[in-house]
């Protein structure tokens, strides 16, 4: 018996890492002509829907204005010789990471016309399983797969909504459900209660809604909505130049710069995009043995960081001597990427590059971390840097949790699903309809938008209805 | 010991109990149905209303299955309404006021002339097995043993029965009926687990001792609309009673919140867990503090009684508390109680020991409906009668069982509900819990049902007939409209001025017409001339369905993809301990519900997609979905 799947899935089938190609899968009934909306062959004449199966095509991914988004390869399988047994679509992107985001952000948004979803994790996996292709004794892997992914982007999906997201989903929703309680609870007992004289009102607050879903839409759009990109921590004793560096790579004055050591007590994170890579920028208070408990706690969160961190950032003043301190943080900088910068290259340096490098115990470790020599205050060095990230980034060195990227997609898309009910409820309202149509609606904003921050809903409305209106008899 | 033989059992005679009884008798079987009281058959010892917002669509399901209610209150009702006109034709409700001493003795002699069917007054103690599990029989108080297929438990509120108001706490049935006191322990010594529940009724008055005029009047519909497809609706056009709004004060709740501290419910006397869609005047003054005024409906019980059900004031507070603040109600300042309003507990199960055909999972040929599965009101009390009578008597017969999804009835979305969810306040029907409403309209119950309730054969070869051409027809009216264009000529444009729309532009259809919010199918039959002579219900039918067709075809998106889940079974012996990656909640929710399609498996509260995505890989690996 084979499996038919319902829909049209999407997603990035490789990890969002190493430089150069990313592939977009799409699977399902729909897959060739969702492609065909966003492919477009170098004469414009070939149809992805009707080349034979298994062939490749460069062409283009273009945007529903006509823009050029990335040059492709595009792969066309149909079913059931594919991964899933479904017919399938690989898109070999070749602009980097953020090529590959916005063209499957074009391949979903074009789903209005013809509808593709999201993948949830692990989906084309288990299509794969539940259409025979893989075996048998995979069986458990796959649910693992499946309870582990799920795990991880439940997790994500409350931890990396930050929290004034949170609250705005929060009150969002608890609005929309106020609405959708009084008008049922109307619908039941319409000798006591009636919602008619609120149209109005719902039509007002439906309209705000909408504009401060789209706005959340088009924030998350700029990666602000989920952490999203290197995790990248500044460490270094007290006073070696985190913070000045930290600015200078934001370009404008954030972390408190004094030259008094210790200055620099809280965690700093930052987005910045250098050239097309984001990082995820945390400056740590400078890293020394305290008695201070301020300090400490200070301390103890940048261990913290650095050891979550996918990039290191050593900063070290190479105007004074190495000591005991430095090894601890060399200690830190095994087993990750890092570079280390030698700040402070305008005043007199007393620390060499050779000292750096022996101070690791793994002499090979020692050797391999890049050293740059760098002034933070006259900014000499910089480019380097941003040359050396840039390196380490499209050889594959360095790299992110994809299901980052996953979340982050995710909840995207639940916004844009509840944009889409809280608009058909405004045309509902605009032609007329009466409350019990767009109540369904505003139930499915309700619903999309409990996704973002991992709510069912459970007996929400029962009790809200119970809580709020007082029911007759 | 005198011993008797029957096929089946219906333990009490409430509206379950009718319903079931009657379902059985008529296909054949030969039935006992058990009452306290053959006085009380039938009784509605709360409220006097039939029907009401998604009760009344309940009403209608049960009609369009060969039940019994909907043609006894059409021929019994004292005042009839359709709720929500105002409101799309979903939310389009019928409530009627009951006369309830006429409704009561209808439906006893609708059951007296049944064949196959016996009525006997006595209390069923206890039931039998054999040592598979497998129901034998019942036993009466008196020891008699009724061996029998099947036994269906419709115990209402009577089992272990306590009516409490102030101090007084006594050990009867609803309306001063006696308690059933014993079967209780025989289910659990069956392995059955019980809840107990609590709900309540306001006080009845003296009719001569109330002042109307301080009260403001409210009318029936004219024309009333029958709720029995079959009830000419000629015959119910009758006299209606009216009904009298007042409201409660300050004064009044003055008056509760100074003797919360009597009330049985907050010093703890009262342990069952009442509903909150119903709660007493004294908690909705505790709980809406900052309302000033409640509704409070004076309401007729019958032609031939002068007691008035007072209708959104139910209590448990002592007498002279209830005596005080009834009084302070506009028109009740001396007004004389008939009977105390009281607080009821009572002895039900936890549904989710059902399987989706209401038959026990722990004992074969045991099935319940009614309130006694954790429900409350009297029509999904008889729609789940009448499920579990129909699926009883399918399975002796050796016939498919009846069933009935979310997106084909409100019927099937309370038996998912009470089988799937759990409960912990009685359940209520309410029209936000169907997710397909749009579909589940009052005015096409026979279109969704009747066909199911032929196969059952409970609907008649005639009315069957009669049924297959009003589909013939509504499917080509509705042709006929969605062809038809309508030019934009001068006569046109002056019709559509005059019924207030605006010109066309260009030639339309009648159906785009239709659609217009201000324009229907009736209103345009002027543009129409060719127009076939159509039935009211067949009009209406095409009118909804074009009008409203947008949102329909949405709709039925939705049922197709919620039908593939449904389809998807799980196999009854599904060892769940052997699922490896199931989250520990989930299994424990899963082993407890056992629901029998990976649909029923999403909805159970605890289950997440991922899990379910577990549990389907772990079916198909296994070859089993």
């Amino acid at each position: 018996m084979s499996y038919v799947s319902e829909d049209t899935i999407a997603a990035v089938a490789t990890a969002m890492s190493p430089a150069g190609i990313g592939i977009v899968r799409i699977s399902g009934p729909d897959a060739v002509r969702a492609a065909d909306l966003v492919y477009r062959s170098p004469k414009g004449k070939t149809k992805l829907s009707e080349v034979p199966s298994h062939t490749i095509h460069y062409g283009t991914i273009n945007d529903q204005d006509g823009q050029v988004i990335d040059e492709v390869l595009v792969s066309v399988m149909r079913a059931p010789r594919s991964y899933t047994a479904e017919d399938t679509v690989e898109i070999n992107c070749h602009g980097g990471v953020l090529a590959v985001r916005r063209v499957l952000d074009t391949v979903i948004a074009c789903s209005d016309r013809i509808p593709v979803r999201l993948a949830e994790p692990g989906e084309f996996t288990k299509r794969a399983f539940l259409n025979g292709r893989v075996d048998l004794s995979r069986a458990e892997a796959v649910m693992d797969l499946i309870e582990a992914k799920n795990d991880y982007a439940l997790k994500n999906s409350v931890s990396q909504v930050r929290g004034s997201l949170y609250e705005k989903i929060t009150t969002l929703r608890s609005q929309i459900l106020y609405q959708i309680a009084h008008i049922e609870a109307s619908l039941d007992d319409p000798e006591h209660l009636d919602y008619s004289s609120h149209i109005e009102e719902l039509g007002e607050s439906v309209g705000e809604w909408i504009r401060q879903i789209r706005h959340l839409i088009d924030t998350a759009e700029d990666g602000r909505l989920a952490s999203e990109g290197i995790r990248t921590v500044i460490v270094g004793k007290p006073n070696a130049g985190k913070s000045s560096l930290l600015n200078l790579m934001l370009g404008e004055e954030r972390a408190i710069v004094t030259d008094i050591a210790g200055t620099t007590r809280d965690v700093l994170t930052e987005t910045i995009n250098l050239q097309g890579i984001t990082l995820l920028i945390t400056d740590t208070a400078g890293i020394r043995q305290t008695d201070d408990r301020v300090e400490k706690i200070g301390v103890e969160r940048a261990k913290e960081s650095a050891s979550g961190a996918d990039l290191l950032l050593w900063i070290v003043d190479s105007s004074a001597p190495l000591d005991e301190n430095d090894s601890q943080i060399c200690s830190l900088l095994e087993g990750r990427p890092a570079i280390i910068l030698l700040n402070k290259s305008d005043l007199d340096t007393v620390v060499e590059e050779s000292n750096i490098r022996s101070l690791f115990e793994n002499k090979e470790e020692g050797r391999s971390i890049p050293v740059l020599s760098f002034s933070a205050k006259q900014k000499t060095g910089f480019d380097e840097l941003v040359g050396m990230l840039k390196d380490m980034f499209f050889r594959g060195k360095l790299s992110w949790n994809d299901e980052v990227v996953i979340t982050n997609m995710r909840h995207c898309s639940l916004l844009q699903r509840s944009e889409e009910s809280l608009k058909r409820v405004k045309e509902s309202i605009d032609s007329r309809m009466s409350e019990d149509f767009f109540s369904i609606d505003l139930m499915d904003a309700y619903e999309a938008l409990g996704g973002i921050i991992g709510e069912e809903i459970g007996d929400d409305l029962a009790d809200e209805i119970f809580s709020r209106f007082c029911m007759g008899k | 010991m005198i011993e008797e033989h029957v096929d089946v059992v219906v333990v009490g005679a409430g509206h379950a109990g009718c319903e079931a009884a009657l379902a059985c008798a008529r296909l054949g079987l030969e039935t006992v149905i058990f009452t306290m009281s053959v006085e009380s058959i039938a009784m509605m010892p709360c409220n006097p209303h039939i029907g009401g917002s998604s009760k009344g669509h309940l009403v209608r399901e049960i009609d369009a299955l060969g039940g019994e209610m909907a043609k006894c209150i059409d021929r019994t009702f004292l005042q009839s309404k359709m709720l929500n006109q105002s409101k799309g034709p979903a939310v389009h409700s019928l409530r009627a006021q009951a006369d309830k001493a006429a409704y009561s003795s209808l439906m006893r002699h609708t059951l007296e002339k049944q064949e196959h069917l016996q009525i006997r007054q006595q209390e069923v103690t206890q039931i039998v097995t054999d040592e598979n599990n497998n129901l034998t029989g019942i036993m009466t108080i008196s020891g008699t043993l009724w061996h029998c297929s099947a036994a269906i438990l419709c115990t209402g509120t009577y089992l272990n029965a306590r009516c409490i108001y102030g101090d007084v706490n006594v050990a009867t049935g609803p309306n001063g009926t006696q308690a059933a006191t014993f079967l209780t322990d025989s289910l659990k010594e069956h392995g059955i687990e019980m809840y107990r529940f609590k709900t309540g009724t306001p006080a009845r008055m003296d009719g001569k001792t109330i002042d109307y005029s301080k009260m403001t009047r409210q009318d029936g519909d004219i024309p009333v609309v029958p709720f029995s497809f079959e009830t000419d609706p000629a015959s119910v056009q009758i006299e209606q009673m009216p009904v009298y709004l007042t409201h409660t004060n300050e004064e009044t709740h003055k008056i509760l919140r100074e003797n919360l501290d009597r009330s049985p419910l907050f010093s703890g006397q009262i342990k069952g867990t009442g509903p909150r869609y119903c709660p007493s005047i004294e908690d909705k003054v505790v709980r809406f503090a900052d309302k000033p005024s409640h509704q409070v409906f004076v309401e007729p019980q019958g032609r031939d009684t002068n007691e008035m059900y007072i209708d959104g004031m139910s209590s448990s507070m002592p007498e002279d508390v209830q005596i005080r603040m009834y009084r302070t109600v506009p028109g009740l300042e001396n007004a004389r109680i008939v009977k105390m309003a009281y607080a009821i507990e009572y002895d039900c199960i936890n549904a989710l020991q059902l399987e989706p055909t209401f038959e026990f999972k722990k004992i074969h040929g045991l099935y319940s409906g009614g309130q006694f599965n954790g429900s409350s009101g009297y029509e999904e009390a008889a729609a789940q009668g009448l499920y579990a009578g129909i699926n009883a008597a399918m399975k002796i017969l050796g016939r498919e069982r009846l069933f009935i999804d979310r997106s084909e009835g409100y019927i099937g979305v309370l038996v998912d509900d009470l089988i799937t969810k759990e409960n912990h306040e009685p359940y209520r029907m309410m029209t936000s819990r169907a997710e397909y409403r749009l579909l589940l309209r009052q005015d096409n119950a026979e279109l969704r049902l009747l066909e199911k309730g032929y196969r059952c054969g409970l609907v008649s070869e005639e009315r069957y007939q009669r049924f297959l051409k009003k589909k013939q027809q509504i499917r080509e009216e509705i042709e006929r409209v969605k062809l038809l264009r309508i030019g934009a000529g001068a006569a046109t444009q002056q019709c559509l001025t005059q019924l207030g729309s605006t010109r066309l532009s260009t030639s339309s259809t009648m159906a785009e017409l239709i659609r217009r919010p201000e324009l229907d199918y009736r209103s345009l039959s002027p543009l129409d001339p060719d127009r076939p002579d159509l039935p009211f219900d067949v009009q209406e039918e095409v009118n909804i369905e074009i009008k409203y067709e947008g949102y329909i075809i949405r709709q039925e998106k939705q049922v197709e993809q919620f039908r593939r889940m449904e389809e998807k079974k799980i196999p009854e012996d599904l060892d769940y301990d052997q699922v490896p990656s199931l989250r520990n909640e989930a299994r424990q929710k899963l082993k407890n519900v056992r629901p029998s399609s990976i649909g029923q498996a999403s909805r159970v509260m605890g289950v997440n997609p991922a899990d379910v995505s577990v549990l389907m890989v772990y079916l198909k690996g296994r070859n089993r979905l």
